[in-house]
């Protein structure tokens, strides 16, 4: 056992505690559970959207692939990238005026209606808990191939982490996790990356040329293709990378964390800069690992290629740099399951319980109440999941995750501000009809079908393609849009100038007719 | 109709439709609606071009400086793209808030 790693683990679950600690002191009110009473600053903010977005998948999977597959495994990064794009210019700043504390909330904006706030609540649990299969699953044998702490053993440790910083110090406890692993994960990328730039002598020529002679693929390397066999897979994966980050709700509860849309705006440009130079950085961990640990030994240690980078921190700089990787690592799937958890519990006690059981009129102690139980609820609903998934290979899910944001969640979010006519019937037929398709796609993908038995189920796929989103994000669209136009015209579509006005400027303005609010 | 409940945290007087018809607000869509929607499509098919160019054609394979191929460089380009609409749409907005303040100054 590697004591360094040991210690250092202990450091950070130490440091957690202490935050949760004071952030408990802080958080009395359900304002203050679901968005640290939007005290965040830009800067805070921009940080902890960083950390709540670069995932362990990130750091561990896409140096893998880049080690393993070249160019196609940075596709991953232009992506995730890419996508804040989407984001700041379309959803952020109306998300931030709209809503109060979860996605449901600005589409309820509009639609006042159960149905669509409990169609939405359901599309942010589902998103969530397969997200956070994905990442416990990822996490527990993770942290057995680093420490040798048995699986089953890791998941639990990992799921009373969260729960602990989520239930006592809620979105404040969350976004301090987030913001330290943010820069433990960027101190730990730009210390190798300076490692493996330094070993070839600081010329980027020399590092892409010995690198393609270091590989088994050669000169094909660095060249797209390795990874994706199918044009339209590789089409099908960036449309979902692309847009389905402005529809994960664990990213978009964190726009809540800040006074008003200006700033919601600052922190999307300082999470840009950071996960910007952080995919950038990729390279050279993939290249790193794949010069100086070589594919054999990564594809030894873990077939998908998730211990490139601690492999690569071993070659360089020894047992202390490999147990400051696993650490970063650990510190890295901590803050992201944390902001899971509060993604889904949020939609389960604030969407379910506080709107559509009590409509509205839930006091305070109960909606603290409600909240704590539902983390838990969520916590030990994916531990379980995650103990029976650990044979099973669940990266796909987090690709599902993507598809059903960008499938389900983001034409609705679009339709909402944008579109006069947009009515409850489409909102919800838009969101069923993005999830299942995603669900249903997958379901028949090669993810789960393969004939040679390398998957869950044998035989072949009846949907070519690993990615739905070519179809599902259509649909999703088409859904909505289809949905509007066969409801009946005199269904709500919502006061829109209402909306237009608070969306644009976050001034909440009566309707016409005397308002009456929720 | 200027009254207003005293539920909301209401900062207008004047209702919504009034915003929506004022010269300001008409403005301040017009400025962002002709900005954002280019600048996204733009930045969307900028993106879309290196996956359809990866997987439908062979001519970002070819070396352009040193080993370095054509799809590294576009790829290095996104990273420029996203930061370059990041700072321009920063720059814009101060002056779609400026807009916001006026609007929010009629609407008392």
């Amino acid at each position: 056992m590697n004591y360094t790693a040991v210690a250092l683990f202990a450091a950070i679950v130490g440091l957690t505690l202490v935050i949760t600690y004071f952030a408990a002191r802080k958080t009395k009110t359900a304002n203050d559970f679901y968005t640290a009473d939007g005290g965040l600053t830009g800067a805070q903010n921009g940080m902890a959207i960083a950390g709540d977005y670069m995932s362990a998948a990130s750091f561990l999977g896409i140096a893998g692939m880049i080690a393993l597959a070249g160019f196609d495994g940075f596709f991953y990064s232009i992506g995730f990238l890419v996508a804040y794009l989407v984001v700041l210019y379309l959803v952020a700043e109306p998300l931030r005026n709209l809503g109060k504390y979860t996605m449901a909330d600005m589409i309820a904006a509009r639609f006042n209606a159960s149905k669509v706030r409990g169609v939405a609540a359901m599309n942010s649990i589902a998103i969530s808990i397969f997200y956070m299969i994905a990442q416990l699953v990822g996490a527990g044998a993770l942290i057995e191939l680093l420490l040798g702490i048995p699986y089953t053993t890791s998941v639990i440790i990992v799921g009373i982490l969260m729960t602990i910083y989520v239930v006592f110090g809620g979105m404040t406890a969350t976004s301090w996790v987030q913001i330290i692993k943010a820069i433990l994960l960027m101190a730990g990328t730009a210390v190798i990356s300076f490692m493996v730039f330094a070993k070839f002598d600081f010329s980027i020529f020399k590092m892409f040329s010995e690198v393609k002679q270091a590989t088994p693929l050669g000169d094909s390397f660095l060249n797209p293709g390795n990874k994706f066999k199918l044009p339209l897979d590789t089409i099908s994966l960036n449309l979902a990378l692309v847009l389905g980050t402005a529809g994960l709700p664990h990213i978009l509860i964190r726009f809540f964390t800040v006074k008003d849309a200006p700033t919601a705006r600052k922190s999307v440009v300082y999470a840009t800069w950071i996960i910007g130079v952080f995919y950038i950085l990729t390279i050279f961990l993939g290249f790193g690992a794949a010069a100086f640990v070589g594919s054999e030994d990564i594809i030894a240690a873990n077939a998908a290629g998730n211990m490139a980078a601690p492999l690569l921190a071993k070659a360089l700089g020894g047992d202390l740099l490999f147990a400051f990787v696993a650490a970063v690592a650990f510190a890295t799937i901590l803050a992201v399951v944390a902001g899971l958890v509060l993604s889904a519990a949020s939609a389960f006690a604030h969407d379910f319980y506080s709107h559509i059981l009590r409509k509205g009129l839930a006091t305070e102690k109960e909606q603290m109440t409600a909240a704590r139980l539902a983390s838990i609820a969520v916590a030990l609903i994916s531990m379980v999941l995650a103990l029976f998934a650990q044979s099973m290979n669940v990266a796909f899910l987090v690709s599902l995750a993507f598809a059903v944001a960008a499938s389900a969640n983001l034409p609705v979010i679009l339709l909402t501000i944008f579109w006069r006519r947009f009515n409850t019937g489409g909102a919800v037929t838009g969101m069923v009809v993005g999830l299942f398709s995603s669900l249903i796609l997958v379901a028949l993908s090669p993810n789960l079908w393969a004939v040679d038995g390398s998957a869950l189920f044998v035989g072949e796929a009846l949907f070519p393609l690993t990615n739905p989103g070519i179809v599902s994000i259509p649909l999703g669209f088409l859904g909505a849009i289809v949905g509007t136009l066969l409801t009946k015209s005199n269904e709500v579509a919502g006061n829109f100038e209402r909306i237009i006005v608070k969306a644009n400027t976050g001034i909440d303005a009566a309707t016409e007719v005397a308002a009456s609010k929720e | 109709m200027h009254q207003v409940s005293e539920v909301q945290k209401n900062e207008a007087t004047q209702p919504a439709p009034a915003i929506v018809e004022s010269a300001t607000f008409q403005q301040l869509m017009r400025q962002k609606n002709g900005f954002i929607l280019p600048a996204i499509s733009f930045c969307l098919i900028f993106y879309f071009a290196l996956p359809i160019l990866t997987s439908y054609f062979t001519i970002l394979n070819e070396p352009v400086f040193g080993d370095i191929t054509g799809a590294w460089i576009f790829a290095f380009a996104q990273f420029i793209m996203t930061w370059t609409f990041c700072m321009i749409y920063s720059k814009k907005a101060r002056a779609f808030d400026r807009l916001v303040e006026q609007i929010k100054e009629e609407s008392k």
